[in-house]
């Protein structure tokens, strides 16, 4: 029978709790399928991990394991996997679509001569063939992906894309197998240093019950007074997409995204933001979404409760006149 | 130093998109650009050079159009380019184009080779490290830094969530960069001028034929996302629209 494997994702002995999402998706594509479903946890003393995955509806986990696989280096982890794939293979290969991930996903596919569709967001099963749903153009389209080769297939999954908390739990611990892979020192090439934060997070952005946002729609670095002054209006904070902090307009603490904050307000007031794939994973939680935006097209509105084509503007000053009435 | 940048043409942001009768790719008669991140990789190379010296090349895959991002690159200061050209290539996975790319430089060497870290047409985020692979380099991703130093290079990946990392590795190396590492150049007059004279190699598909082979994962069909959400779009002109606004803020999302 053929397999599904999940490689759960591990920082520093901590289960990135996004692999349960992974889980729920090789749950999904299991039941469609019929094929047998396996967790691989990767790293450097990961048993308890690999224990706390064992208590999911899977037929067996595997604790892959090495001293060399911590820190986090693309050699080791492309090493062990390659080799643990070799003994262990398997028809498809499932992973969260992280910047660990993306960092050797790519460069194990291509040392097994095979492909990574990347950044799925849905898979459906149709006469025996399945087809991976993924954004493309910046999200304006999504593609139906079939995979060509003969495998394994790598298939990394778009945050959010599944539910954590539709994971099954088994009706007994799943078996776990440890599998010691010996890693040579002189593959090792990167040597990364310590993880750090650039500066003290000055604000706390998940906290907040009210976000205005700002995208490349402001323009100016002048026009961010305005969304200022909404926020001030509706009490909320003032947040923006990746290329308004890249340009200085506002500090890197204030941004949404991938790269950023992922936050889930009850209002994200979203000002001439697109709604680009990695702002949207940021955000895509918040309670409601109102979104104002002069391209009716934007991928914003696919997610939006409220939207407004138009100016911003023209539609920002009477908005913040209202809100002050409203509030009188 | 002698650096490779590898750019990519694709649709410009806020261009109104199509789909072609196939239901398969986009409709071509669109506007296009540089992809953003690759913007920044050829500014990084070319600020390397200067700090350093070298030489700094450009190379893209793509029809007689994508010519335009290798004359913008060397009106900023890129010294060579390379057009892999084709109308084939746009259909080609990552890891074909990657491959292609590699059959066209495999005289060269090169100390460092910079992609951006993901197009905004496919947004695969994988051809730099499959690039690495192939050639047999070290690579790092998602880079906000560069230092040469004497054992090669350091580094600064951007993680998620706001976290950051400094890696030391050897050169050559494969780096794939994010956008805002650097501020970007505009191309003086004296620079498209000299643009002119700079030296451009065209490598056609046959030419590396022999290299790539079938792409290993295809687009059955492309089409407009469903809608999720019930969105209610408001209207009219912004002193109603205001008003109507408020109105759900306060009434249906309770947050006035």
């Amino acid at each position: 029978m053929d397999t599904v494997l999940v490689i759960v994702e591990q920082r520093e002995g901590k289960l990135n709790r996004v692999s349960w999402e992974t889980i729920a998706a090789g749950q999904a594509i299991a039941a469609q399928t019929g094929w047998t479903l396996e967790a691989a946890v990767v790293g450097s003393g990961v048993a308890a991990i690999a224990s706390e995955v064992a208590a999911k509806k899977l037929a067996k986990v595997y604790d892959v394991e090495s001293s060399k696989l911590e820190p986090y280096t693309p050699d080791a982890f492309v090493h062990a996997l390659h080799e643990f794939l070799g003994k262990h293979p398997a028809k498809l290969v499932l992973m969260p679509h992280t910047y660990q991930v993306r960092d050797f996903v790519p460069k194990l596919a291509t040392a097994l001569e095979t492909t990574a569709i990347s950044d799925v967001i849905g898979v459906r099963y149709e006469g025996g063939k399945l087809l991976f749903t993924r954004q493309m153009f910046q999200g304006k389209f999504v593609a139906d992906v079939s995979f060509a080769g003969s495998g394994p297939c790598f298939v990394t999954f778009q945050n959010g894309s599944f539910r954590a908390d539709k994971v099954e739990a088994g009706t007994a611990p799943a078996p776990i197998e440890t599998v010691n892979i010996e890693i040579p020192d002189s593959i090792l090439r990167n040597k990364p240093q310590e993880v750090f934060k650039e500066a003290k997070q000055a604000v706390d952005l998940t906290q907040a019950e009210i976000i205005v946002s700002v995208g490349r729609g402001i323009k100016e670095q002048k026009n961010i007074d305005l969304a200022k002054q909404l926020a001030d209006a509706l009490g909320g904070e003032l947040a923006a997409s990746r290329p308004i902090c890249d340009s200085g307009w506002l500090p890197m603490d204030r941004q949404i995204g991938s790269s950023g904050q992922t936050v889930a307000p009850k209002l994200y007031l979203a000002l001439g933001i697109s709604g680009a794939i990695q702002h949207i994973v940021g955000m895509k939680g918040s309670r409601s979404i109102v979104a104002i935006n002069k391209d009716s097209e934007a991928p914003i509105f696919e997610i939006a409760d409220f939207a407004i084509v138009g100016n911003l503007f023209d539609i920002v000053p009477p908005l913040i006149e209202e809100i002050k009435k409203a509030k009188a | 130093m002698k650096i490779l940048v590898c750019m990519k043409q694709v649709p410009q942001k806020d261009a109104p998109l199509k789909l072609n009768e196939a239901g398969t790719w986009i409709r071509e008669d669109v506007s296009y650009e540089v992809n953003e991140p690759d913007a920044f990789a050829l500014e990084e190379a070319l600020r390397q050079k200067e700090k350093h010296t070298g030489e700094v090349v450009v190379i893209t895959a793509g029809p007689v159009r994508a010519m335009q991002v290798l004359r913008e690159a060397l009106a900023k200061g890129a010294d060579r380019a390379i057009h892999l050209e084709g109308d084939a290539f746009v259909g080609l996975d990552a890891y074909n184009t990657a491959r292609a790319i590699a059959a066209a430089v495999k005289d060269e060497k090169f100390d460092l080779i910079f992609t951006g870290l993901q197009s905004d047409d496919y947004g695969y985020a994988q051809t730099g490290v499959i690039l690495a692979q192939i050639l047999g380099l070290p690579h790092a991703t998602i880079i906000m830094h560069i230092e040469k130093n004497d054992a090669g290079i350091r580094v600064k990946r951007e993680l998620e969530a706001g976290f950051f990392q400094f890696v030391d590795m050897p050169s050559p190396a494969v780096l794939t960069i994010q956008s805002g590492i650097n501020k970007l150049r505009y191309a003086t007059l004296i620079g498209i001028k000299q643009a002119k004279n700079k030296p451009l190699r065209k490598v056609t598909l046959a030419e590396v034929q022999s290299a790539i082979g079938g792409n290993l994962q295809k687009i059955e069909k492309l089409y407009i996302p469903q809608k999720s959400k019930n969105t209610e779009f408001l209207e009219g002109p912004p002193a109603e629209v205001a008003k109507k606004l408020v109105e759900k803020l306060k009434n249906e999302l309770r947050v006035i």
